[in-house]
């Protein structure tokens, strides 16, 4: 299925959650916020939260700010 | 003499000097910085993340004893301002946010109506809302109603070391305004924030020119003793300027009686 993640679309695997979709896209593993079609989904909740094609999804993180 | 500490949201500090932490070169820097500065308040920002290569994330280069402060930065209204905010506490990062409302890319202004109506919302959320404004009177007082536990009035243009350009405007805010005030960007120079402390501002936060200088540790630790040198002239009490010359030594001559009049 297609979802966009951080703007782009990308194809993944219909069975993914989205913890399986965060762990194969982040190369990064702690610090990561999630926002599933504009809606926050904590760290918590990824493995019970399913993915649909068309989904948007943000994956965020702290950077360096003033 | 004694002071008191700085007080925001009921939360006790020591420092005075808070840091930003965006344009470092490398992270180690910011950790040096922190230490150097005594730090005890530290911006930091969202953003995607990059999804071709692995970052080292800023949060592993802040101490666990630092509040951080997390910046709405990127936010045009304020609405973006509390969907960034309300992320960061997902994230368990915790509810201190400084809101940053910026739609003009030239100078940088923040937008202050955006950003009380921002204040309202997450005040009432629960967050410690410490918005970053043009410094002016009745946005002040707004935010003060609206639940703002500080409010941060700019000094010159972000980035721009300028040093208190809004001098005048700022002090009609540390007069006025009960909450802590503390001066946000354009400070270049240690002497900057000196003068800020000195008019009674409760604290400053520096980003671009410790970050990038040569030695970031090295001038945090100018900037700390800065902010503390001005603190304490306020405290303490600064003198009035005077007109003309008043004789520090005793006003005989040496071996006469009187300074010859002319």
């Amino acid at each position: 299925m297609n979802i966009t993640i951080n703007g782009n679309p990308q194809q993944v695997p219909s069975a993914q959650n989205l913890s399986d979709l965060v762990n194969t896209f982040c190369k990064q593993s702690k610090h990561i916020l999630t926002e599933l079609n504009g809606e926050i989904i904590p760290a918590d909740q990824w493995a019970q939260t399913s993915l649909k094609d068309g989904d948007a999804l943000e994956l965020v993180t702290f950077v360096g700010g003033g | 003499m004694t002071d008191t500490p700085l007080i925001i949201a009921g939360k006790t500090f020591k420092s005075r000097f808070l840091l930003g932490t965006g344009k470092f070169k490398n992270k180690k820097d910011v950790s040096d910085s922190i230490a150097a500065g005594g730090c005890e308040i530290v911006t930091v920002a969202l953003r995607r993340i990059d999804l071709e290569r692995h970052e080292d994330n800023i949060l592993e280069h802040i101490p666990p004893h630092v509040t951080l402060l997390t910046n709405t930065s990127g936010a045009r209204n304020a609405q973006e301002a509390v969907r960034i905010a309300r992320l960061a506490r997902a994230s368990g990062c915790g509810h201190w946010v400084k809101i940053e409302v910026i739609n003009d890319s030239k100078y940088l202004l923040p937008d202050n109506e955006q950003t009380i109506k921002a204040t309202e919302i997450l005040a009432a959320e629960g967050f410690v809302v410490l918005p970053y404004i043009t410094p002016d009177l009745y946005a002040a007082r707004a935010l003060v109603k609206a639940g703002a536990a500080s409010v941060m009035p700019l000094g010159s243009f972000i980035g721009s070391n300028q040093g208190l350009k809004t001098k005048e405007l700022i002090q009609v805010l540390i007069n006025e305004i009960e909450l802590p005030v503390i001066v946000d960007a354009g400070i270049g120079a240690p002497s900057q924030a000196t003068e800020a402390m000195e008019m009674g501002a409760d604290a400053v936060l520096v980003n671009t020119a410790v970050a990038t200088n040569p030695n970031p540790a090295g001038l945090a630790r100018a900037f700390a003793l800065a902010v503390e040198a001005g603190r304490l002239a306020y405290v303490s009490g600064l003198p009035t300027q005077q007109p003309v010359a008043k004789a520090s030594s005793p006003l005989t001559g040496f071996l006469y009686d009187d300074i010859p009049a002319n």
